[in-house]
């Protein structure tokens, strides 16, 4: 990169008037600042995406590769756990995803509203929770939540109710996972969709009132359509990173019990880091790229064609 | 709207949401006070609600079961020098995307966010092949390399550095700057919130960064606090007090890093979140 330093000096002022030609080291200057990027994707993340297909269509006996060709997505097809993983992966995104985007518009409105006093603060508390590392907040919920010691169960004890076994019961786990979820992402979405509220007029709600729009009618056909690709983005962004949840369920449950848990990320996880099966690993893999490839296209059809 | 009714509202909702608030926040009030208890102390009935005076001994059966001391210094380290590299890439990146027209732009940028949807474990397996056959397994490059140009990054940079006038990049080339010394010189300065605002977001996702450094540190003296704490709660006989008194210690400093910087955080991340 020494090149574009030299010579700097000699270079003449251009004349006014006329577009000054781009000089050679002008045209190479580009191509040299996106050049680390490009190379360090290029073999940290083109070429192992490359490689994982290879190894999908292997399998390993006995320390040798041997090429199987379709085997590995095969046996996912005829896979209960693999089904299972996709159908707990599925449960979050229809029940927690929807759930927390509710919520995040209705934080986004409040934290906008000019009649809430130390909107600074608010903003700041509700973001938090995303600064804190999954497993961190993995371990802090699998405490809060133990059954017979828990913070939790004490607190619902004291109203009389009976202990919930929140990680130990399929169906507990599965909603102590969300709710989990929740708490940590729900303040982010928030802030995404805040900053694009910050950008609706303010004439659109002046006028809805002259109409006679009450707070639900000027929500409904003022907030929502403007709150659109914001809702768009952290749909998708959601779906996405549903999609490959797995240091929460990981550290949480451990995909249990009884696998009520297990999500593709994990089950992923255990063939390629526990079994050592890599080639069915990357065959999970791959059906999981293919999976939140649909769901994307699905999504921007959706959302964003209406708008 | 009378006055009146006007107070009434807004002392509602600001009430509302401190309830809410404090849900939120009591995850984090119980880490604290559960970390100056012992494990005995954080199961008994009823559970500890106040500050116990217990954090020392946790701290230090933290270093003896899990060299802690050790694990911080490991996760300091490539979390420094992952921010200060990543940062570097991304931010050349973002300037030669926004800045510049050339042959292959939109396509090479389309390549980059690229990384974006396609799933991290797609490329998990793989990569830790390559680790292996480089014999990186267990060191700190095996951690910062791979995730070095991260197309998040790349994207947040692309967003601020548009933002830059031209003229001012024209008159520092009149001047006869270089186009390196003027990256160097004239675009880095005033970029400074939103280097920032890149800076915070590096460092908490290495700082945090679970799956990967799982994968390809297997021996506990290169473990990373995530990690480390993982391990921790995996054991037979876990003890709480230790582990709750790793992961606040963990959370602090990420805390006050974030409270220092956060104006800068949140409006750096908006920029690249929301614009179309």
């Amino acid at each position: 990169m020494t090149a574009t330093l030299t010579g700097s000096a000699a270079r003449a002022v251009p004349s006014a008037g006329t577009a000054p030609r781009p000089r050679p080291r002008r045209r190479v200057a580009p191509y040299l600042f996106v050049l680390p990027a490009l190379a360090l994707f290029a073999v940290f993340k083109l070429y192992p995406i490359g490689r994982s297909f290879v190894i999908s269509l292997h399998k390993t006996v006995g320390g040798t590769d041997r090429f199987v060709g379709a085997d590995n997505y095969e046996r996912l097809l005829h896979d209960p756990l693999f089904w299972t993983a996709l159908k707990n992966t599925a449960v979050i995104l229809v029940v927690q995803v929807p759930v927390m985007l509710a919520l995040a518009t209705g934080l986004a409105v409040a934290l906008n509203s000019t009649l809430l006093r130390g909107r600074a603060v608010f903003r700041l508390g509700f973001f938090l929770p995303m600064v804190t590392g999954l497993v961190a907040y993995g371990i802090v919920f699998s405490v809060l939540l133990n059954k017979d010691y828990g913070l939790v169960n004490w607190l619902t004890g004291l109203a009389g109710l009976d202990p919930v076994p929140w990680l130990t019961d399929p169906l507990w786990a599965k909603i102590s996972l969300g709710l989990a979820l929740t708490w940590h992402y729900t303040g982010y979405n928030a802030v995404i969709l805040l900053a694009r509220l910050q950008s609706v007029p303010a004439e659109l709600y002046d006028a809805a009132a002259v109409d006679g729009a009450g707070a639900w009618t000027s929500f409904r056909h003022v907030t929502l359509p403007g709150l659109r690709p914001a809702l768009l983005l952290t749909t998708v962004l959601s779906t996405i990173g549903t999609l490959q949840i797995f240091d929460e369920p990981y550290v949480l449950t451990g995909g249990g019990p009884d696998n009520a848990t297990l999500t593709i990320g994990v089950y992923l996880y255990q063939n390629a880091f526990k079994y050592f099966d890599f080639g069915y690993a990357s065959a999970i893999a791959y059906a999981l790229a293919v999976l939140i490839g649909i769901l994307g296209v699905i999504q921007f059809r959706f959302l964003g064609e209406r708008s | 709207m009378t006055a009146a009714r006007h107070r009434g509202r807004s002392i509602l909702l600001s009430s509302g949401l401190a309830i809410a608030l404090a849900v939120v926040l009591i995850p984090f009030y119980w880490l604290v006070v559960a970390a100056t208890h012992s494990s005995r102390e954080i199961f008994d009935s009823p559970p500890p609600l106040l500050p116990g005076g217990h954090l020392g001994a946790n701290l230090n059966t933290l270093q003896n079961t899990a060299q802690f001391g050790r694990v911080v210094l490991n996760s300091l380290l490539i979390a420094v020098v992952y921010t200060l590299c990543a940062g570097a890439v991304c931010a050349l990146a973002g300037y030669g995307f926004a800045k510049y027209r050339f042959r292959g732009r939109e396509a090479l940028f389309g390549l980059l966010m690229l990384g974006l949807v396609i799933p991290a474990q797609v490329t998990l397996v793989p990569l830790f092949q390559m680790m292996a056959e480089l014999h990186w397994l267990n060191t700190y490059q095996a951690v910062i390399m791979p995730n070095l140009a991260l197309p998040f990054g790349i994207f947040l940079m692309r967003q601020s550095m548009a933002a830059l006038p031209d003229e001012l990049l024209d008159s520092g080339r009149m001047d006869g700057c270089g186009e390196l010394r003027l990256f160097w010189k004239v675009v880095l300065p005033p970029m400074k919130p939103a280097l920032a605002a890149l800076a915070i977001f590096l460092f908490l996702y290495q700082w945090n960064d679970f799956i990967w450094p799982l994968i390809v540190l297997r021996d506990s003296a290169s473990f990373t606090v995530p990690v480390a704490l993982a391990a921790l709660q995996g054991l037979d006989e876990t003890d709480y007090g230790a582990i709750l008194a790793g992961t606040a210690a963990a959370a602090i400093p990420m805390a006050l890093v974030f409270l220092a910087l956060q104006r800068h955080f949140v409006s750096g991340l908006l920029a690249g979140a929301v614009k179309e």
